[in-house]
């Protein structure tokens, strides 16, 4: 029998009291994520038991008991109040996925700051952007990626504090600090920051057609809908080993790589490696993974590797996978059951609503390919993109529409209120996605509403690409687009004008890329540049991109009237 | 040391100071070598390896084919050698 039981009668008796009993939250009790997430596992009786086990790339393993989560997370918290680092402002936690990572996070939560997790691949600029906005106070990083930090810190007069993990023994600079947390003396008592339903707790980045990343801010009650979706969507019990392969630079690796899991008292794998499908799978057997939480583009890679690989090792622990990211296809869910023994539960959700909204559940029938249905205490439809009023017929695209009020849901846009109000319409939280819903009330994806790319399960926005593109000395114009990729789903392809007396070149292809890859977050980097005589535009002079996508594609162009004379 | 020995070799010490100009930070200190794991180590994301790519079909006049072009294969400068060799017209 799995958490969640019958899916219908869930639904039907949902309310978000039940996470609360389970979680024993009182509002005027201690209910700080960090909290949570530690201590209060401890005084369930779980300081002995195993939180996470991470594999380094060479293979050194080191394991952590909730116990010393607890410890070495107060040793972060301590040492950022010793900073003079206040709550409310931000760290940023720029690392690869490694132990200080998960534990640094909850030591930022407990002391009252705000977490601001960055992909630790992001170039510079990329980093740059989301550092200014936030007006980052410190950022936790390592050796490997201080250079891209001291290069555009003179630019961030906000940025005080740069904490380095593997620091000690480098020639440090101004406002450089060593810190290793595990030998720190152990601070065995702190007094965790008390916090309110609606204190923030983690900034997350996210890209938009238009403008720069938006900061998609987080409070503390979020705990409650990720405790309860991580235990009836993923179906994590007290015996399981668990292993998300997310990585906390975006929003499922704290969701469901920390959040979820820890404040159920689950144990966790964690592996610094990326895709390396021998590794992956021997870490199934080796670790005896009972739950497995993965992206599309990894399973369509792992299709790819072919059945043989996947055949060499026992992957019989396995009891239950989900995939997030971008629509699963039919064709890896039907491999995956053929070959894993269990099919991938597709499930849908974004950095915004900070849980998963739309599932398949274990035991409920799937449908390859689709998303699934709304969680219990989730209003979800589609709904008419003129009026915003619900389409109730079977099979009509429409956007997908969610009714405010869960527990997760951002509060608001860092710095940018105006485009947080955009999102709602006629009561509804507009998702940006285009779906249609069965006669069974299963959700189907059809695409996003917007210009924006779904990369490998990562959304990029146009605009960041484009602006980078333009700053070439021989660009006039640029538009990104996403373009169909067999494991990705899409990869930005960029189609260029070029400034009078510049002739396009392979040679010039490669300096456009070489000059806009370091700005860039490497998901944004076009994997293909296509040279135009000119860009198709409206009369009032807007590039059309749905055209350019509508041909990479092979889709109809749909309306044109618009398209600016020749 | 035999014509074709010599040729690997310079391509190696070619592609791996690329990789080391344009994508690995000097303050970083991280040394590479044919065998380092590139992709899968986290020292280079394989979508940043696209200007790589690139570079190869220039510099050797290889039509390497995007479907080859993995980041299983791009993961070490040995298994990129082997790729352009397959392609290489400039041999």
């Amino acid at each position: 029998m799995s958490n969640i039981g019958s899916y219908e009668k869930r639904y039907k008796d949902f309310d978000w009291s039940l996470a609360k009993k389970e979680l024993n939250w009182d509002e005027n009790g201690n209910i700080n994520i960090g909290y949570l997430c530690s201590d209060r596992n401890c005084e369930l009786g779980l300081a002995d038991k195993l939180a996470l086990i991470w594999e380094s790339y060479s293979g050194e393993v080191k394991k952590y008991t909730f116990n010393d989560i607890r410890i070495y997370s107060n040793n972060f918290a301590d040492f950022f109040n010793k900073l003079g680092i206040k709550p409310g402002e931000r760290i940023c936690i720029f690392l690869d996925k490694v132990p200080a990572l998960y534990i640094g996070l909850l030591g930022i939560l407990k002391m009252g700051a705000i977490a601001q997790p960055l992909f630790s691949a992001f170039g510079e600029e990329a980093l740059f952007t989301r550092l200014e906005d936030a007006e980052t106070k410190a950022i936790i990083t390592s050796r490997k990626h201080i250079g891209k930090v001291r290069r555009i810190r003179d630019q961030l007069p906000a940025l005080k504090h740069i904490i380095i993990i593997d620091g000690e023994g480098m020639k440090l600079r101004d406002g450089e600090v060593a810190f290793d947390f595990e030998k720190t003396e152990p601070k065995e008592k702190f007094d965790i920051f008390k916090v309110t339903p609606d204190t923030p707790s983690l900034l997350h980045y996210t890209s938009g057609t238009t403008g720069k990343p938006k900061g998609a801010l987080h409070v503390h009650k979020s705990i409650l809908s990720q405790y309860i979706t991580a235990k009836w969507v993923l179906d994590l019990t007290t015996d399981d080993l668990y292993w998300c392969t997310a990585d906390p630079g975006w929003v499922t690796g704290t969701s469901y790589g920390i959040l979820g899991p820890w404040s159920q008292g689950i144990t966790q794998l964690v592996l610094e490696i990326g895709f390396i499908p021998e590794r992956w799978y021997q870490a199934i057997e080796k670790y005896k993974v009972t739950i497995f939480y993965t992206a599309p583009t990894a399973i369509r890679s792992l299709m790819r590797v072919g059945d043989e690989l996947v055949k060499k090792y026992d992957l019989s622990s396995l009891r239950h996978t989900a995939s997030v990211g971008e629509p699963l296809n039919a064709e890896a869910v039907i491999w995956s059951d053929k070959v894993m023994g269990l099919p991938f539960h597709d499930n849908y959700w974004q950095t915004e609503t900070g849980c998963i909204v739309i599932a398949n559940y274990p035991g409920m029938k799937i449908k390859p390919g689709s998303m699934g249905k709304p969680f219990p205490g989730i209003t979800a439809t589609v709904v008419d993109p003129k009026t915003y009023e619900p389409i109730n017929k079977a099979g009509v695209v429409g956007l997908i529409a969610l009714k405010p009020g869960w527990p997760s849901m951002f509060k608001t846009y860092w710095n940018n209120k105006k485009i947080y109000e955009e999102k709602f319409r006629n009561g509804w939280y507009i998702c940006g996605d285009r779906a249609s819903i069965d006669e069974d009330g299963y959700f189907w994806f059809v695409g996003r509403d917007d210009d924006v790319i779904n990369t490998g399960g990562h959304l990029v926005g146009p605009f960041e690409i484009e602006s980078a593109l333009i700053e070439h000395p021989s660009v006039a114009e640029a538009a990104a687009v996403g373009k169909p990729d067999p494991i990705n789903m899409e990869v930005v392809k960029a189609f260029i004008t070029l400034k009078h007396g510049c002739k396009p070149s392979d040679e010039l292809k490669l300096d456009i890329v070489n000059f806009i890859r370091k700005k860039l977050s490497p998901l944004a980097m076009p994997q293909e540049i296509e040279f135009r005589d000119k860009l198709p535009k409206t009369r009032s002079g807007k590039i059309m991109r749905r055209l350019l996508r509508a041909q990479e594609w092979g889709e109809e162009i749909g309306d044109i009237s618009t398209l600016e004379d020749e | 040391m035999k014509e074709g020995e010599k040729m690997e070799e310079d391509m190696k010490e070619v592609i791996l100071d690329y990789i080391r100009e344009e994508y690995l930070d000097e303050d970083s200190g991280i040394e590479i070598d044919e065998n380092t794991k590139l992709i899968s180590s986290g020292l280079v994301d394989s979508f940043s390896m696209v200007s790589l790519l690139m570079f190869l079909r220039q510099k050797y006049k290889a039509n390497i084919p995007d479907e080859e072009a993995t980041a299983e294969v791009f993961d070490t400068v040995s298994g990129i050698i082997e790729l352009v060799n397959k392609y290489r017209q400039d041999k």
